[in-house]
């Protein structure tokens, strides 16, 4: 058994981990560690090879690997200290107990950053009946088989959900010579950005069926058909109307849900929508030493937001490590009408700007956003359209935030549907 | 052609129950299934239950037989090193109708011998199980049911059977008998032709069309379906007692299990159906069990169900056990009629009928050296720092993960398949030791096993199966 010491432990070396750590660095923290479960860093980034990262954060479109590439170089140049190969079992107290292949590692931090990401929803927990062969693949289970592993998954494809992953894999599939047959969403609306329905559907004459889902699945041994059934408004499904695909391969694209195992043994409060720790602006949860960012925290529409929101975990977690994050009054930031959730869910209320990340809860045009207080409304921001497959922004300004009163509830008000 | 003394057909918890009994004694015993691993069908797919025989009919062999297990089962799981836990049970009686149906149970385990089958009044039930839906009007206790890991105990029958010198042939389907003049001269199997002193049908669910064979099938098996649910080890309402529900017009008889590792399995349905492959779970199934399942516990959270699953068992017209000598071919033995029960009289079964092999004739001379006890892949997850640290120093790779939601280490994957009566598939990995069990169902970890039992088959990882023989998991082309 080994013991270490630090200033800020940050677990996982995906983007969240990487850029949390090197703001850390950079805010004071004298010793950062990054505990990385696999061989290298990058996590999902990493067989995430199509284009499209780094538009907002880097002014440049990149690779999932490229983007990743920038913040590992970054890390090494600032001085972070990888610890690869290396799981994270549990947070007891002020030590994050650890396990490579030379045995268990004790790292006693002052301040530890929750960067695991998230996992995929499966089909159990969508209570798909049917029969258990295999060619049943979450979209990115096929995505880290193709592109990392470089295999095949199958000949022809169905995928269930609309989530930028499925629409992704449908593109990667095609490209790959698979035939993809459709893309269901049980939803009446796209689950993801619009951007990939035009570049990965749409180019690639793959049809996308809104409010369907699927109800039977069809192989003793390896999947051989899919039954397909339009849905009513109750997303119940109109078994009259089902038809039956032919298919070797059935894609589950249907949600990510933040990986809080290790968040649980340190007892941290966590939110019943987004799943992830419930945190104040700083992304301090309420044990005031554990920090959280990235997926684990709430699953993101772009790694762009992703990078910025951690570089906040990791300056007030290496604050926090050095005795400078003082305490302050906090409110609780709430969604009211048409907003689904807003993190973070509190907010102290200090001489700062505060950046309020929500996803609405239906699509809508002619949107207005505003965030209030008891004292009434403190910003206001209109839009053309808002989808929840997009992460909205808004901030707080110093002046408002340092006085704000009672509770502060974000709104999204449609104009037309 | 393979020479044997003794063939068992089938390797489900009756088959290698009595593949370790047989191994005490100085003859050649074969056993061979169709399926890449044992325990494959019934066996694997059950509650994983060991049930006292106190609701069983009165008098039957099923009953006497089930009796005779549960006093034996604990210390064949303890020589084993099978995980089980002492549960006991709770019927909850919810229905004024049941009330009658409970006294007369606790009469019957009463002549069955099962004296700690009690009935009692709600608030002592409710003090035992707090879960339960406080308006019941009382309940049925019994403290000596247990769950086991029915994976795990019969694949430790199989690999202590193994250590003991016998031959297991998987991937081995029986197409047909050469039988003339009352005597099997020969089996025909996809793997060749076996030719056997003694051939005991064990096959479970296909036992009739082993019967059929030898031209003694009186019976007819039928599949009965019943669809399960799995929940996650952190869902916030779990019972403490295995919760069964008294027979009545209203309710089929869902169970809520605790299991010994930690899940909760909720079912199953009973569904007469005709394809002994059906193993389709149903909308209408699944919804029957939740709202049976929340009648006995209100609270149950069934979004966290980590996932659903059928397992198809023998019933059998007519019903019961029949462990049966064959008086019109030598040699052949039949056993019929287990049903769900067979998990927990397994090991009771295979006493009886070796017993009935001497009286038939056989001498058995004990084996020099027969070890009884069998250890069990240590399990990194349920070990304290200071263990882990000694297994990892014993072999650094229990100190790499592979599956993050189980903790399941690269060792204990590997010592799954190059364990006697190994795991050639990731079905077979995943009964092992729990890889790809977890929340997450292998999505992270199911590429790197693959890539595992490729490599410690020395197959290419196109070949590498999910179970059975094409059930691939990945494209071949």
């Amino acid at each position: 058994m080994k013991d270490i010491k630090c200033c800020v432990v940050v677990v996982g070396a995906g983007p969240a981990g990487m850029a949390a750590a090197i703001s850390a660095k950079k805010n004071g923290a004298e010793k950062v560690i990054i505990i990385e479960r696999e061989n290298r860093t990058g996590g999902i980034l990493k067989q995430c090879i199509h284009a499209g990262f780094g538009l907002q954060y880097f002014g440049e479109e990149l690779t999932g690997p490229e983007y990743a590439e920038k913040f590992s170089v970054l890390a090494n140049e600032t001085g972070i200290e990888f610890m690869l190969n290396t799981t994270a079992l549990e947070i007891k107290d002020k030590t994050l107990v650890c396990v490579n292949t030379e045995g268990i590692v004790n790292i006693h931090f002052g301040a530890l950053v929750l960067a695991m990401g998230c996992r995929e929803r499966t089909r159990a927990n969508l209570v798909i009946p049917g029969s258990r062969p295999a060619g049943i693949y979450s979209a990115g289970t096929a995505q880290k088989l193709i592109n990392i592993f470089g295999h095949k998954v199958g000949k022809e494809v169905v995928i269930l959900g609309s989530g930028d992953i499925g629409m992704i894999m449908a593109r990667r599939l095609s490209l790959g010579g698979a035939k993809v047959k459709a893309v269901v969403e049980i939803m009446p609306y796209l689950a993801g950005l619009v951007r990939n329905k035009a570049q990965c559907l749409d180019d690639f004459g793959i049809p996308l069926m809104l409010s369907h889902t699927v109800v039977d699945i069809i192989g003793v041994d390896r999947v051989e058909a899919v039954t397909i059934a339009p849905v009513d408004e109750n997303r119940q499904p109109i078994m009259e109307k089902a038809e039956t695909i032919s298919c070797d391969t059935l894609l589950l694209s249907v949600g990510l849900i933040p990986e809080n195992e290790l968040t649980r043994s340190a007892d941290v409060a966590l939110s019943g929508i987004t799943k992830g720790a419930i945190v104040n602006q700083y992304k301090q949860t309420d044990k005031p030493y554990i920090f959280a960012c990235g997926n684990v925290l709430h699953v993101n529409d772009l790694v762009d937001h992703v990078s910025h929101e951690s570089e906040d975990a990791g300056k007030y977690a290496a604050l926090y490590a050095a005795g400078k994050l003082e305490s302050a009054d906090e409110l609780a930031v709430e969604p009211g009408d048409g907003v689904r959730y807003v993190c973070p869910q509190k907010m102290a209320c200090v001489d700062d700007n505060v950046d309020l990340y929500f996803r609405t809860a239906a699509p809508g045009r002619n949107t207005t956003l505003t965030i209030s207080d008891d004292s009434g409304v403190l910003v206001t921001k209109k839009l053309i359209r808002t989808t929840p497959g997009t992460i909205e922004k808004l901030t707080i300004p110093a002046d408002k935030a340092k006085n704000a009163i009672g509770k502060i509830v974000v709104k999204a008000e449609h104009k037309e549907a | 052609m393979i020479k044997t003394d003794v063939l068992i057909i089938g390797a489900g918890a009756v088959g290698c129950a009595l593949a370790r009994e047989l191994s005490k004694y100085n003859i050649k015993v074969t056993v061979c299934d169709k399926n890449d691993d044992v325990g494959g069908e019934a066996s694997k797919s059950n509650s994983g239950l060991f049930s006292t025989s106190a609701t069983m009919p009165v008098g039957t062999l099923e009953c006497k037989l089930r009796t005779i297990a549960h006093s034996m089962i604990l210390d064949v799981c303890n020589k084993l090193d099978v995980p089980y836990i002492e549960c006991g049970s709770i019927a909850p009686i919810l229905y004024p109708d049941q009330l009658e149906t409970a006294k007369g149970l606790t009469e019957r385990a009463f002549q069955n011998g099962v004296y700690d089958y009690e009935l009692l009044p709600a608030k002592d039930i409710l003090d035992l199980e707090p879960t339960l839906n406080p308006e019941i009007l009382g309940g049925i206790y019994s403290p000596r049911d247990r769950q086991c890991n029915q994976f795990i105990f019969v694949s430790a029958l199989a690999e202590n059977a193994a250590e003991n010198g016998v031959e297991f042939i998987l991937d081995c389907k029986v197409t047909g008998m050469d039988v003339s003049n009352g005597k099997i001269h020969a089996v025909h199997t996809t793997k060749g032709d076996i030719e056997a002193t003694w051939v005991i049908n064990a096959a479970g669910l296909h036992c009739d069309e082993i019967s059929d064979m030898v031209d003694e099938c009186d019976f007819k098996v039928n599949p009965r379906k019943g669809e399960f649910y799995v929940f996650s080890h952190d869902t916030p309402v779990k019972v403490s007692h295995i919760i069964s529900s008294v027979p009545s017009p209203k309710t089929r008889g869902v169970l809520v299990i605790p299991t010994v590792d930690n899940n909760m399995l909720v079912g199953p349905t009973a569904d007469d159906v005709e394809d002994k492959t059906d193993v389709k779970t149903t909308a209408a199934g699944l919804a029957s069990i939740k709202s049976q399942a929340l009648n006995m516990i209100p609270g149950l959270h069934f979004e966290d169900t980590i996932t659903q699953f059928v397992g198809v068992r023998p019933a059998r017209t007519p019903e019961g056990y029949d462990l049966r000598f064959s008086e019109k071919v030598k040699g052949f033995i039949g056993i019929s009629g287990v049903r769900s029960t067979g998990l927990t009289a397994s090991v009771a079964i295979a006493t009886y009928i070796v017993h009935g092999m001497k009286e038939h004739g056989l001498e058995l001379e004990r084996k020099v050296g027969w070890k009884q006890t069998r250890k069990g892949i240590a399990r990194f997850a349920e070990k304290t720092n200071a263990e882990k640290d000694a297994l990892i120093a014993a072999d650094p790779l229990y100190g790499k993960i592979v599956c993050r939601c189980e903790q399941v280490t690269e060792s204990e994957i590997l010592q799954a398949i190059h364990r006697p009566v190994g795991a050639k598939t990731l079905d077979a990995v995943k009964r092992r030791v729990r890889a790809g069990m977890g929340r997450c169902q292998s999505g992270f970890c199911g590429p790197h096993v693959i890539e595992i039992i490729a490599r410690e088959l020395g197959i290419p990882e196109e070949d590498v199966r999910k179970r059975g023989e094409k059930a691939f998991m990945l494209d071949r082309d």
